[in-house]
């Protein structure tokens, strides 16, 4: 499927890289021209050989969006590094151009549940953080109490003794 | 001033500390919102508790400062994305009835209407507006929008040659939508009739659908010259 990723930091980058090896159809967005290097961080060949698309814009900018192939594409992905601008833009793919699936990553819980709730996908990776951290915290309270092994997880068979 | 209202404005720049100023001294409660510190500190000396320290576009920022029983929240931070959350966040979640956003960079004007954020202010755009006012171009000028009933009033300058010039307002023919609603001939303004033959120099007021302006530029615009 053709994919447009807004926002090319170390997720969207990481993400473009990922879903054009796996066959995909990318195209990237971001106001930022330096952030084209941070594409090919681990590539073999210029993004563009392998098939990759870059635009320099802002998700806010129609003609940027139509330029980096909004109007077909599959999926959206806002991923820059403002929780408002992602939000905004994902409204903007969803209502404006019908993208089919859309998501935004929200930083901050609160704003990421309330927009989730309204109907705009949101990533929280903040969320995620703090729910493995809350089950390491507990292992380890477990642990503290006796009630588990005093290393966790054990991996009994390569144990050495 | 009628009922005291309570008002929230997210970003004290000059136009979020001006309002404040205005509406605290019309009696109205108001809590200014800031997030940079070095300004809030500044703000502060003056507005003591009208002001809090914090990003307006979280939510319990906003919790704080009371948006729960507000009756106004106006945006008019520097950032577009953040006065559009903002409001949204402010009617859709808060169900605060009146909202103003500012615009600051006139091309999101689209977004804002996107997100069901209205009413908004742009100064670009009002400077671009007083601009037109005094060099009108193509001889119109927009005198008032009525955004709600998808009309506005405009104003134009009947050119020497422009089609309309030496007709009877019946004979004109004028598409759907418009009404002439004044002349001002030699100082003197008059409503028109079917039988008023407009000359050219005449300023017409006219009541039309935006999406008419083309059209009626062709009556009363120079002949031949379109856009």
């Amino acid at each position: 499927m053709f994919i447009l990723i807004v926002g090319v930091g170390r997720v969207g980058a990481s993400l473009a890289r990922t879903m054009l090896r796996e066959g995909h159809e990318v195209s990237c967005l971001d106001e930022d021209p330096e952030s084209h290097a941070r594409l090919e961080i681990g590539l073999e060949k210029p993004w563009e050989d392998l098939g990759g698309q870059f635009t320099v814009g802002t998700g806010l900018e129609i003609e940027a969006l139509r330029a980096a192939g909004i109007e077909r594409a599959d999926a959206f992905v806002a991923s820059t590094d403002g929780d408002n601008t992602n939000i905004v833009i994902a409204q903007i793919a969803k209502r404006r151009f019908g993208v089919p699936t859309v998501i935004a990553r929200v930083l901050d819980p609160f704003r990421a549940e309330w927009y989730e709730a309204q109907g705009v996908h949101t990533i929280c990776p903040t969320r995620v953080a703090i729910d493995m951290l809350e089950q390491e915290v507990r292992a380890a309270a477990k642990r503290a109490a006796g009630i588990a092994p005093p290393e966790g997880p054990v991996d009994f068979e390569h144990d050495e003794v | 001033m009628a009922d005291r209202m309570y008002v929230i404005i997210a970003g004290a720049g000059k136009v979020g500390w001006n309002l404040a100023r205005e509406l605290l001294e019309k009696g109205h409660e108001v809590t200014l919102i800031e997030e940079n510190r070095d300004r809030y500190a500044t703000v502060e000396q003056e507005l003591e508790h009208n002001i809090q320290y914090g990003d307006a576009s979280e939510l319990w920022v906003l919790e704080r400062a009371g948006i729960e029983r507000a009756d106004m929240v106006i945006a008019v931070t520097g950032d577009d994305e953040d006065n559009m959350l903002i409001c949204q966040v402010a009617k859709e979640k808060y169900g605060v009835e009146r909202i103003i956003a500012r615009v600051n960079n006139p091309r999101n004007r689209e977004h804002f209407d996107l997100l069901g954020v209205s009413p908004v202010v742009s100064a670009t755009d009002l400077i671009l507006r007083l601009i037109e006012h005094e060099v009108p171009e193509y001889g119109l000028v927009h005198l008032l929008d009525l955004a709600e009933e998808r009309l506005e009033i405009i104003e134009m300058l009947l050119a020497d040659d422009a089609p309309a010039a030496g007709k009877r307002v019946g004979d004109l023919d004028l598409p759907a939508g418009t009404l002439l609603i004044s002349v001002l001939r030699d100082r003197e303004g008059f409503v028109p009739t079917a039988d008023t033959v407009l000359q050219a120099g005449d300023e017409i007021l006219a009541v039309l659908d935006p999406k008419l302006e083309e059209d009626l530029t062709a009556y009363f615009g120079p002949a031949g010259e379109r856009r």
